[in-house]
């Protein structure tokens, strides 16, 4: 057996899952080191980046948004990436390891949708057979992405335990993989879950940060002062940041979801008002009551509503590299309005999330200041809930 | 001596191997626990195996899962089962007791200190579902500190290196998987397990017992003919305290029936 990856970020992260999906993980960790290193599965991966999905995706300067001249913003567009979001890089990159492991099944979780929907288009085009798990209450929030699942081929399976959101789906995915690994491989759709999925999703998005560090030193000639991202689970924060983690004159700034506010209990902000423990393998920041039962997160945007955050962002948080801040759900509605109406773009709920906070940087700045956001997703999605809600036909949520 | 010891050493004298039920406390409440143990013990179990209620259990089947939410929705707290812990060690005070349960609630307190707080309460050892034996070392050296058990799973598909460990770290006994999967009767155990079994006494690792898909006396009997020391059954027997939610008294005379039934069939033939 050739040398394993590192399994922690500092105190964070680990392999808490039952004994019998070990074996399964080490030969992810295996198959990954291996493809890493082989040419032509990068070539393959590269190649379906760049001609089906649609990579690089642009750098935008936003022209109106920004009222303090001595701010330029600019947005990364993976809401442009095939799929709608950032969602589609690194789940190719999965379903390619699939193959190569010889499986010929993946399971997978949804909150939203949106993972849902890049793995059942990956898994169409690879000839793989997905099943995805969806709490049953985001099953009827988010009917298009259920019916674009099983339109592209995959078996959507509401599950009903618990909460009947994200968490559940992940503790259904578990345990389904737990029986049926020796054919399905358990394609985690963010920068959580046990080693070594932390790992493996951040570089399978980190072309997210390549790509902007390139562009903008193209079009500035400097590195920014500040990426910005969103954070559920964290992994297009992950994926933006990783390039940038030894550069330190770049800030890195996570955003999560402050829902109805810090000092309620309806947020999803783990880095903020959580604690340390272990949900879904990997030991963070997590919502957790007194006795270490876990809570139920909350936001507008599906996409953020976990009750956890991915390990490297919990040490990233820790060292102080990365600061992380939270916008509630009326300032992430106020964004997404703002950007299509001043540049006619619609985000996605989550990314509106990271562009009001880096709208709030830029009323407050005094210097010059060079701001990039990543725009993970696209707001299609959203349009009916957000509708419902501007017409105050729905409690948000 | 150690209870599990005392346990092998007593039923290897009388040709048994063990059967041990599990329930999971506060499920469908703390009283009804109290009885359900008492029911479990007339019934004829050699050892109990306990769970505390998780909001998460990523490594229980749905009938597990729905102790746990009954448990929970009438509020069951962890030092409400160490309270009920507490009171079972002082009416039996030789019956094994193996505790069952996930990471997080022994983070929330602290490892040390969750640990202290079962080994008072008269618990024999810990099994946390979550937590495979390269991440086991601090659960272990608590299990040490106070004087417990830290139980460790063999599963079907143990590498060798597993296997290895499991013969160096393994204490009380070894919690040996019958298949497979998450627990529940829905996927019957698959026979026989006697490679596993050899395979575990050739590393020397403590005494297995079989669990996962157990709810049938044929299958205890194969498991002790194929080596085991015993046989779990975790969600056979919750089944039955789901199935009598509204009658009580036949509720425990199931459990004891059943029980019993199972116990029956440990005997070497």
């Amino acid at each position: 057996m050739s040398k394993h990856l590192p399994t922690k970020f500092g105190e964070y992260g680990g392999m808490y899952v039952p004994e019998l999906l070990i074996p399964a993980l080490d030969q992810l960790e295996q198959a990954f080191m291996d493809a890493q290193q082989d040419e032509s599965f990068q070539q393959e991966f590269i190649g379906l980046l760049k001609d089906y999905a649609g990579r690089p995706t642009p750098l935008t300067k936003t022209r109106n948004l920004v009222s303090n001249p001595k701010v330029t913003l600019y947005l990364k567009r993976e809401d442009l990436l095939h799929g709608g979001a950032h969602k589609t890089n690194q789940v190719l990159g999965q379903a390619l390891l699939t193959k190569r492991m010889g499986k010929t099944e993946v399971i997978a979780e949804t909150g939203a949708g949106q993972h849902g929907v890049a793995t059942a288009l990956a898994c169409a085009l690879l000839g793989l057979k997905a099943r995805i798990y969806m709490g049953a209450k985001d099953v009827e929030r988010q009917a298009p992405n259920v019916f674009r699942m099983r339109l592209m081929g995959a078996e959507v399976i509401p599950v009903n335990a618990g909460s009947g959101t994200l968490k559940d789906a992940v503790n259904e995915a578990l345990r389904d993989w737990s029986a049926s690994y020796d054919k399905a491989h358990y394609l985690l759709g963010t920068a959580a879950g046990p080693h070594p999925f932390p790992t493996i999703v951040r570089e399978f998005h980190r072309m997210i940060g390549e790509e902007t560090k390139q562009q903008i030193l193209e079009k500035e000639g400097r590195l920014p002062d500040a990426v910005v991202a969103c954070v559920g689970g964290g992994s297009n924060a992950i994926g933006m940041f990783a390039d940038f983690i030894d550069e330190p004159s770049v800030q890195l700034i996570g955003v999560e979801p402050a829902g109805k506010g810090l000092h309620t209990h309806e947020h999803g902000a783990a880095i903020a008002k959580g604690t340390k423990g272990i949900l879904h393998g990997a030991y963070s920041y997590i919502m957790q009551t007194q006795d270490g039962q876990i809570e139920e997160s909350y936001s507008v945007s599906a996409g953020l509503d976990y009750p956890a955050v991915g390990p490297q962002h919990a040490y990233l948080h820790d060292i102080g590299r990365a600061t992380y801040e939270s916008v509630t759900d009326e300032e992430a509605l106020n964004a997404f309005q703002l950007l299509a109406r001043k540049e006619g773009i619609i985000p996605a709920l989550e990314s509106s999330h990271a562009l009001a906070h880096a709208l709030n940087m830029a009323d407050g700045a005094e210097e010059q200041m060079l701001i990039v956001v990543n725009l993970s997703g696209r707001g299609d999605k959203d349009l009916t809930h957000v509708h419902q809600i501007l017409n105050g036909e729905t409690q948000r949520g | 001596m150690d209870r599990y010891q005392a346990m092998f050493e007593r039923l290897r004298e009388s040709g048994q191997g063990a059967f041990v039920p599990f329930v999971m406390i506060g499920d469908p409440s703390l009283e009804d626990s109290l009885e359900i143990i008492e029911a479990l013990i007339t019934g004829g179990a050699d050892a109990l195996e306990l769970g505390i209620p998780f909001s998460d259990p990523i490594a229980d089947g749905p009938t597990i899962q729905k102790a746990a939410i009954r448990a929970l929705d009438n509020q069951v707290r962890p030092r409400d089962c160490f309270a009920l812990l507490t009171r079972v060690r002082d009416r039996h005070p030789d019956i094994p007791i193996g505790l069952l349960l996930y990471s997080n609630l022994v983070l929330s307190p602290g490892i040390d200190k969750f640990y202290r707080q079962a080994a008072k309460a008269g618990v024999d050892s810990i099994l946390v579902a979550d937590v495979p034996i390269r991440e086991s070392a601090p659960f272990r050296q608590a299990a040490r500190d106070h004087g417990m058990h830290q139980i460790l799973i063999a599963p079907p598909n143990a590498s060798e290196q597993t296997m290895a460990s499991i013969g160096e770290f393994s204490s009380g006994y070894t919690y040996l998987l019958g298949r497979a999967g998450v627990t529940g009767t829905e996927t019957a155990a698959s026979m026989p397990a006697g490679e596993l079994i050899d395979r575990l006494k050739a590393v020397g690792a403590a005494p297995p017992i079989l669990g996962f898909g157990i709810s049938k006396p044929e299958q205890v009997k194969s498991a002790i003919q194929a080596g085991a020391a015993g046989a779990i059954a975790g969600s056979a027997t919750v089944k039955i305290i789901e199935q009598h939610l509204h009658d009580k008294p036949m509720m425990l005379t199931r459990l004891a029936e059943f029980v019993a039934g199972m116990k029956s069939a440990t005997v070497y033939s």
